[in-house]
């Protein structure tokens, strides 16, 4: 998302060739995101619906071991009020060694891991699926567009044909993002699944990139602090860059101009 | 130290004068900031600076990285993530000191390019040369050793494989690529081992840069003439140089804020954009990922490691001329290394009585050549080990060799070089001429 010109810029080369998922079989639609681009952040709110979205539907199998719960609270994250939080906390349950038994999750445990040993961890999947994408291999799309987990993530949950097999006794499902066209993770979401108090739209289509988004925040939680700190950092930087060459010129005029030899 | 005739450190106070008589540290400082430097240095004298700000840079958020980092195959891709989201400011640490890796290799390939253009490796700097070199190598082996510690996917299969290298060695192989990794595969020893050594390394490297350092603060500076500061009197050395301090460092210091603007928009911006996805799953021996490609620095060296395979007719001759013990995997191993060896003897195969490229109009051609073939290797080094990035790895590999084996000894007979200027003096006035502040306006900054 580094904007719309350079978009077209580079469609315009001819360089914009589809962009191919990590696996190298499957369609990643480059899905728009609050948080692209060098000024991009989060949106709060969709972040929230994400966080509804997992816990309803994602949490039944997959697991967020890497994540402390308190940061749900965290600026630049889904910002719920501290007693939601705590709240929030309490519906899950984690093993507490020095009870040697389970107990109601607090805020500075972590979300449980993955309740079926077959789901993947997805505490930083949004960055483990970021690919590296063409054309050829050069990172071009993903360089210009912004490409990575997030439009991944999204693609695959929106990425359901409809058709199935079995194969081996187990059932696969058609999809256009996964590498290969068959995933073993039947369709998640479907419309109208979760419900948001604000009346969001709730279509699958939506709702993908609401997790999607959810998820990316979960891999890399200080995103928008990240991008303020380059932001000073680079702003900084580029006045030193002057104040360094105007010294750095007036330094040398005197040699440049055949400088006596008193240098 | 210099051999260019030069003030000396005169203590001017009491105290530095108590201190010069005991320990001449001051003197020693001086002598270094105030070495008289060609005056005709180009923006390719640059990365010196940049080089020695990266060693500074990754030393310093090393070290705090190390206070948080656990190295056990258990615990280590967690306290990553413990890095990443506990420790205040610990994800841009990390993403500094991930990125300042990039950076270094960066700076370190536009300086050994910067070297082989302008001859800077030739007499009498071939000391300065060999010890860059060596820490070059020393950088890769610093740059590798870090990369297995987040234990990622990567990290673990990228040991696996470069490890594996190691028992390519007929005979000696495997015992020492079990003496290496600590035991039979890549594991907690492994990874133990790792981190003590990636610790330890860049400290030889800053003791090896010293003596960088001292080697080409005794020889004088190269410069992109090639013509040697005139020694014979204070004021004919004058005439071609000026003090480091403050005209050298304060240009260096604007370079190297230009390239941190740059560096810290990656940082901030897409800190993951250089770094390969698949480190984010922690490492698991039981799945290997579909393509295991190295840090991109190290690619060109994997595209020549991949190239030689059974197919080639120099592996097969070789192969046969040894009854088998050089078999197309150690091969490989050989052809990588002495890729690096050709590059350390540049010294002695280029045989052109010239040093700079400036002058010499055919290696000129040849030299750009070896840039974009250095670029391709890196990009073939990224594509899988099939047609047609097999034959066209090939075919750069050779040139790789081509160049130093063949083109540097060739040159220096049948190449005719262009006139150099007698003195860098002369070459300075040529872009700066003397009465060139008469003609233009002569404002004099107030």
């Amino acid at each position: 998302m580094i904007g719309k010109f350079t978009l077209s810029a580079i469609a315009a080369l001819g360089l914009a060739a589809p962009a191919i998922a990590a696996g190298g079989a499957g369609h990643v639609e480059d899905f728009e995101f609050s948080f692209e681009g060098p000024f991009g952040t989060y949106d709060e709110m969709q972040l929230q619906r994400g966080l509804k979205i997992y816990t309803e539907v994602c949490s039944a199998c997959h697991g967020l071991q890497y994540v402390p719960l308190r940061t749900i609270g965290d600026e630049g994250g889904p910002r719920l009020p501290k007693e939601q939080v705590r709240a929030y906390a309490q519906f899950w349950e984690v093993f507490d060694e020095e009870l040697d038994d389970f107990r109601a999750a607090k805020p500075q445990d972590h979300f449980p891991g993955s309740a079926d040993e077959n789901a993947p961890d997805l505490s930083l999947m949004a960055k483990a699926r970021a690919g590296f994408h063409g054309p050829y291999g050069s990172g071009l799309s993903q360089f210009f567009r912004g490409m990575g987990g997030p439009e991944y993530i999204a693609s695959l949950i929106a990425g359901y044909t409809g058709k199935e097999k079995e194969e081996a006794g187990s059932i696969f499902y058609e999809n256009t993002a996964f590498s290969g066209g068959w995933i073993s993770m039947a369709p998640p979401l479907e419309d109208g699944l979760v419900e948001f108090d604000d009346e969001s739209p709730n279509d699958v289509r939506a709702m993908s990139q609401d997790v999607a988004a959810f998820l990316m925040w979960a891999a890399e939680p200080k995103l928008n602090s990240r991008k303020e700190d380059g932001f000073v950092a680079v702003l900084f930087l580029i006045i030193l860059s002057v104040l360094l060459y105007l010294s750095n010129k007036r330094l040398w005029s005197p040699i440049k101009r055949r400088g006596t030899d008193d240098v | 130290m210099a051999g260019i005739p030069h003030d000396s450190y005169e203590p001017s106070t009491r105290a530095e004068s108590w201190l010069h008589r005991r320990l001449p540290v001051l003197s020693l400082v001086y002598d270094t900031l105030m070495i008289p430097t060609p005056k005709n240095l180009n923006w390719m004298w640059i990365w010196g600076i940049v080089l020695s700000f990266c060693l500074g840079l990754q030393i310093v958020t090393g070290i705090v990285l190390a206070m948080h980092y656990t190295p056990h195959v258990d615990l280590a891709f967690a306290s990553i993530e413990h890095i990443m989201r506990n420790v205040n400011a610990g994800h841009m640490i990390r993403y500094v000191h991930m990125n300042g890796a990039a950076l270094f290799f960066i700076a370190v390939y536009a300086h050994i390019f910067r070297g082989l253009y302008y001859g800077s490796y030739k007499e009498p700097r071939e000391v300065t040369w060999i010890i860059g070199i060596l820490i070059f190598v020393l950088m890769m082996g610093t740059a590798f050793m870090g990369y297995v510690l987040p234990w990622g996917q990567m990290s673990f299969w990228g040991a696996t494989v470069i490890t594996g290298l190691f028992g390519a060695i007929p005979f000696i192989g495997e015992p020492i690529q079990t003496w290496l990794l600590g035991g039979p595969a890549v594991e907690n020893a492994t990874l133990n081992r790792f981190f003590s050594l990636h610790y330890l390394l860049p400290f030889i490297i800053a003791g090896l840069v010293v003596v960088h350092i001292w080697a080409f603060h005794t020889t004088g500076n190269s410069n992109p003439t090639g013509v040697e500061v005139r020694r014979g009197t204070r004021e004919e050395a004058k005439k071609d140089t000026v003090s480091f301090w403050p005209y050298y460092i304060v240009k260096d210091l604007f370079a190297l804020a230009v390239i941190l603007a740059a560096f810290f928009a990656v940082v901030g911006f897409m800190p993951n954009y250089l770094g390969h996805p698949d480190n984010y799953i922690e490492a698991n021996p039981l799945v290997t990922p579909a393509h295991i490609v190295p840090e991109w620095y190290f690619l060109p060296f994997y595209a020549i490691l991949r190239a030689f395979t059974g197919e080639v007719w120099v592996v097969q001759l070789a192969s046969f001329l040894t009854g088998g013990i050089i078999d197309a995997k150690f091969f490989g191993v050989i052809a990588m290394f002495g890729s690096i060896v050709v590059l350390a003897l540049a010294p002695w195969l280029d045989t052109s009585s010239v040093r700079s490229g400036r002058y010499r109009p055919m290696l000129k051609w040849w030299f750009w050549l070896l840039v974009i073939d250095f670029l391709v290797l890196m990009w073939l080094g990224a594509q899988p080990a099939e047609e047609p990035y097999a034959t066209f790895a090939l075919i750069a590999s050779a040139y790789w060799f081509f160049y130093f084996l063949i083109i540097l000894p060739l040159l220096g007979v049948i190449e005719k070089p262009l006139p150099r200027p007698d003195t860098i003096e002369k070459d300075f006035d040529d872009h700066y001429p003397p009465d060139g502040g008469a003609s233009t306006k002569s404002v004099a900054a107030e």
